[in-house]
């Protein structure tokens, strides 16, 4: 027997899941075996060709881009803006150990604390528009990023440093031919956990209150009950995230490739 | 004449764990090197040589005793020395062609010229065609020719080199000594030369200088080796007079052997 390629029986896993779905949701298709009604299951959880009508319907009417795009903006600032931080605070605290001594119960308190209870915070701060999403997701951003350019920092070959010492750098070159690529690769291995995280800011916050982005087209739908608009969105969201993530595979591909082997590091 | 690396009555002293008692490593040691000399040091395991390296290259200070260069005393770096590292040292987000000419780049000479520079070393270590290689896409050997160019670049009047090539395997480590005899040839510059290979301290060397072990390593002998130049090391090898000197270094050298064996099989593990 001939091997079938991977992606045939990803594919095939998907349409597997959403049939069974679609028997066990669909009114009257099979009798109900759970709930005493035969609506109540569509009731929880959606029917999957409706869903594909409010997605098909959001695309088609161009309903879903501006709420799409607002999304999207705020994930990247809040992207941008939480690495810019992290890898600026990070060289700084990883250069200085002084300040890392006296910094220190202060970052772990921080990255201890549950953020998203910030959200209500950033929203008196920064009203209701995507800057107080970008706050939220610049958080979240920041703290992955910052511990991944620290441990770079702390790690960099003291022979590659003496090395270059002894070459002549001196130390605005030291950071700029040293310390900073070697944070670099960290940066990248923790960029699809911070990508994400980008994502997960700006969709919470919008849920938590907004007027626009896929968030709020969410929140909405789950106001009036709209069990098939709320999966849509969910959908159209992982569809997003997933998109982000072939992003962020090929910018590594394209930027690391002095590296032999990527390692993978997560924080949480 | 002034020596082109003198070392007077240098004593390194490192300080002990929690306030305990500190370990000497180097101790009252003076060694001169005079322009164009090719110096090696040999001794036991652990007997302090790379530290004196680190002196005469101004990356750690001594306790006591001055080093001096061309008769200045040294204080910070030593920029008339190049240092080749026993360990990796290249930069791995560098291509090799980056690696060799990132000395050239740090004192601000034009990029140009600096890669043009950079080609042409590449081609004498034998890289021609490697430039745009990453360092994990060269072998260890390669790798070792890249830190020596991205040395030699710089043109340094002293060169110190810490167990260069002893990760290398024999082959491909006879075939860099070779090379680095070449070239040292071509344009004598002072080296110092840390080994703990007896034999490539010998074919290599015009005067081989040999460490106690340590604590408290010091000098306790100095061979001048009158073998004709240019040598080929590895048949120099088989000639009576090396065998000769071999015998006579090899006696000074046995005891501390030993006793630098017999301290690392004491120690207790930390």
């Amino acid at each position: 027997m001939k091997k079938l390629p991977i992606w045939f029986w990803q594919i095939g896993l998907l349409a597997i899941i959403f049939l069974c779905w679609h028997l066990l949701t669909v009114p009257g298709l099979i009798p109900p075996f759970y709930f005493d009604d035969e609506n109540k299951a569509a009731f929880f959880f959606g029917e999957p060709l409706k869903i594909f009508n409010v997605i098909f319907v959001w695309f088609a009417d161009g309903e879903i881009y501006a709420h799409l795009w607002v999304t999207l903006q705020e994930t990247a600032l809040a992207f941008f803006i939480g690495t810019l931080l992290g890898l600026v605070i990070g060289l700084w605290l990883g250069l200085s150990n002084t300040a890392s001594a006296i910094l220190d119960p202060y970052i772990k308190a921080m990255n201890a604390m549950p953020r998203v209870i910030l959200a209500p915070i950033f929203m008196v701060w920064f009203g209701l528009g995507i800057w107080s999403k970008v706050a939220l997701g610049v958080t979240l951003v920041f703290f992955i990023v910052f511990f991944n350019v620290y441990q770079g920092v702390k790690e960099v070959s003291p022979v590659v440093l003496n090395n270059a010492r002894m070459l002549g750098a001196n130390a605005s070159q030291l950071l700029r031919h040293v310390y900073l690529p070697s944070a670099t690769s960290w940066v990248f291995s923790s960029l699809h956990t911070s990508v994400g995280m980008a994502f997960v800011g700006a969709v919470v916050g919008e849920y938590l209150g907004s007027a626009k982005g896929v968030g709020y087209l969410i929140h909405q739908a789950e106001g009036s009950f709209d069990i098939n608009t709320v999966f849509a969105g969910i959908l159209v969201l992982t569809l997003c995230a997933l998109l982000l993530d072939f992003a962020v595979t090929f910018a590594e591909n394209k930027l690391l490739k002095w590296r032999p082997q990527q390692a993978e590091t997560e924080t949480t | 004449m002034t020596s082109a690396l003198s070392f007077e009555k240098i004593t390194v002293t490192f300080t002990g764990k929690s306030g305990g008692a500190g370990y000497n490593a180097v101790k009252e040691t003076s060694i001169n090197i005079a322009g164009g000399e090719f110096v090696s040091i040999v001794g036991p395991t652990g007997c302090g040589k790379s530290t004196l390296l680190n002196i005469a290259a101004g990356l750690l200070k001594a306790s006591s005793g001055t080093v001096r260069v061309f008769g200045e005393p040294l204080a910070g770096l030593n920029s008339s020395a190049g240092y080749m590292f026993q360990a990796e040292s290249l930069m791995p987000w560098r291509s090799a062609l980056d690696n060799v000419t990132a000395g050239l780049q740090f004192r601000g000479v034009d990029a140009r010229d600096a890669a043009r520079r950079g080609e042409q070393w590449l081609e004498r270590v034998g890289l021609g065609g490697f430039g745009n290689r990453y360092p994990h896409e060269l072998s260890g050997g390669m790798r070792k020719r890249c830190a020596l160019a991205q040395m030699l670049i710089l043109e340094p009047k002293i060169m110190l080199m810490d167990e260069p090539f002893s990760a290398l395997d024999i082959q491909t480590r006879q075939l860099m000594e070779n090379e680095l005899l070449e070239l040292w040839n071509a344009n004598r510059k002072s080296v110092l030369f840390i080994t703990h290979d007896l034999e490539e301290a010998i074919s290599m060397s015009d005067r081989v200088i040999v460490l106690a072990a340590g604590p408290g390593t010091r000098p306790i002998g100095e061979f001048r080796i009158d073998l004709p130049r240019p040598r080929d090391v590895a048949e120099i090898r088989m000639t009576p007079r090396f065998l000769e000197l071999h015998e006579q270094i090899w006696h000074a050298m046995k005891e501390e052997v030993l006793k630098g064996y017999a301290q690392t099989r004491n120690k207790v593990p930390v």
